[in-house]
């Protein structure tokens, strides 16, 4: 076995799961016990993650909404992947020490969250209302 | 939190499973290899994305197997360092939390990782953050075993678990026959403790923990925490929503 690339390129965790589903549902052949164990375990994970409601359009429009803050390539992945939906959750996932993010632009990327990935016990109106008042 | 690893093999079919397409059948070799399996300084392999090219089959002598070389594209498990995943806390320890994600089990957050300050409670056997509040008492969050955690991924630590050879002769030579056998037990369960991946943590930082510390319930507490920057950011949050996951 050789290890061409160990990184050739990240992949969402909705992209994942989306080939997991396919995976399981192809019928069950002799010997593959291992693939449908981290099959089964990882498709637990996934579907009790953020990636459950999500869609390829809604993070090709997600990401092109975020692009305005200039962020980098594996702040975006781990937004994709979980979305933040508090100040202190944003603070966690973008580095922003050298140029700190202002309260109106945390605001701005949480009211993004709800626009793209609905959440239903959130309530983004009262958020939004705050970022206008 | 999971990568596309290219990958090259020489995959062997055996005869009887000629009758599916090369594609399948290499696809099901390679899964049936590699899936569930931790790869050296690669990660943890979960299923195979996409065969990017095929050489020719060839036969050896002496083998009616064929040979194929594949490169092909494996989803793998490998968090970058420095991000940010929830799990589920699955016990404590003295060394500190472990931390599982139902599919990956060895990540630990050493107890000098913890929030400052924490004890480890014997009785309950967990551990404890003993958050100050204002009037200086001390209000006593428990991390119990099951509680959805938010940690940050430190660092990762990948060991050769390949086996070497047979276990070291003089550990059992220096014992006497009685415990000669018990001796050798120890050695053999020391050398097998190896894991190959091991991921360690970090929640030592503002909404990092347990998720309920920092939702609409640990509201109150948390408004006054030490690390003075991040009120404002909390005032705000007038829904008292918090870093809740849905």
């Amino acid at each position: 076995m050789e290890t061409v690339n160990a990184t050739y390129s990240y992949i969402t965790n909705l992209e994942v799961m989306q080939i997991l589903q396919q995976i399981k549902g192809t019928k069950k052949k002799w010997g593959m016990h291992n693939l449908a164990t981290v099959t089964y375990e990882a498709l637990q994970y996934l579907e009790e993650s953020p990636c459950k409601t999500q869609t390829r359009e809604s993070i090709n429009s997600y990401l092109c909404d975020l692009a305005t803050y200039r962020l980098k390539p594996h702040e975006l992945l781990q937004m994709v992947n979980d979305p933040p939906t508090s100040a202190l959750h944003t603070q966690l996932l973008i580095d922003d020490n050298k140029v700190p993010l202002t309260d109106e632009e945390n605001e701005a990327i949480i009211e993004l969250t709800h626009k793209h990935f609905s959440n239903s016990t959130t309530e983004p109106v009262q958020t939004n209302q705050q970022a206008q008042g | 939190m999971f990568v596309l690893a290219e990958l090259k093999d020489n995959v062997r079919i055996a005869p009887d499973h000629f009758n599916l397409k090369l594609v399948d059948a290499v696809r099901d070799e390679i899964d049936r290899k590699l899936a569930n399996k931790v790869l050296l300084n690669v990660g943890l392999c979960i299923a195979l994305k996409e065969i990017v090219s095929l050489k020719d089959s060839i036969i050896l002598p002496g083998d009616g197997a064929s040979h194929t070389e594949v490169l092909f594209r494996y989803i793998v498990f490998r968090p970058m360092v420095g991000t940010v995943m929830t799990g589920k806390i699955r016990n404590c320890s003295r060394e500190g939390v472990n931390v599982t994600l139902g599919f990956f089990d060895d990540i630990l957050i050493p107890h000098a990782a913890l929030q400052h300050p924490s004890r480890f409670d014997e009785a309950e056997q967990a551990w404890v953050w003993e958050y100050p509040l204002d009037d200086g008492s001390k209000h006593d969050l428990f991390m119990d075993v099951g509680e959805p955690i938010k940690f940050r991924v430190s660092r990762e630590i990948f060991e050769e678990t390949s086996p070497i050879g047979p276990p070291k002769a003089e550990g059992q030579q220096s014992q006497n026959a009685s415990s000669s056998t018990a001796s050798a037990a120890a050695t053999a369960s020391a050398q097998e403790v190896k894991t190959p991946y091991k991921i360690i943590g970090a929640i030592n930082e503002s909404g990092l923990g347990v998720l309920s510390w920092w939702d609409q319930q640990g509201k109150e507490e948390e408004q006054d925490v030490e690390d003075g920057e991040d009120n404002t950011e909390y005032d705000n949050d007038d829904d008292g929503e918090g870093a809740c996951e849905e």
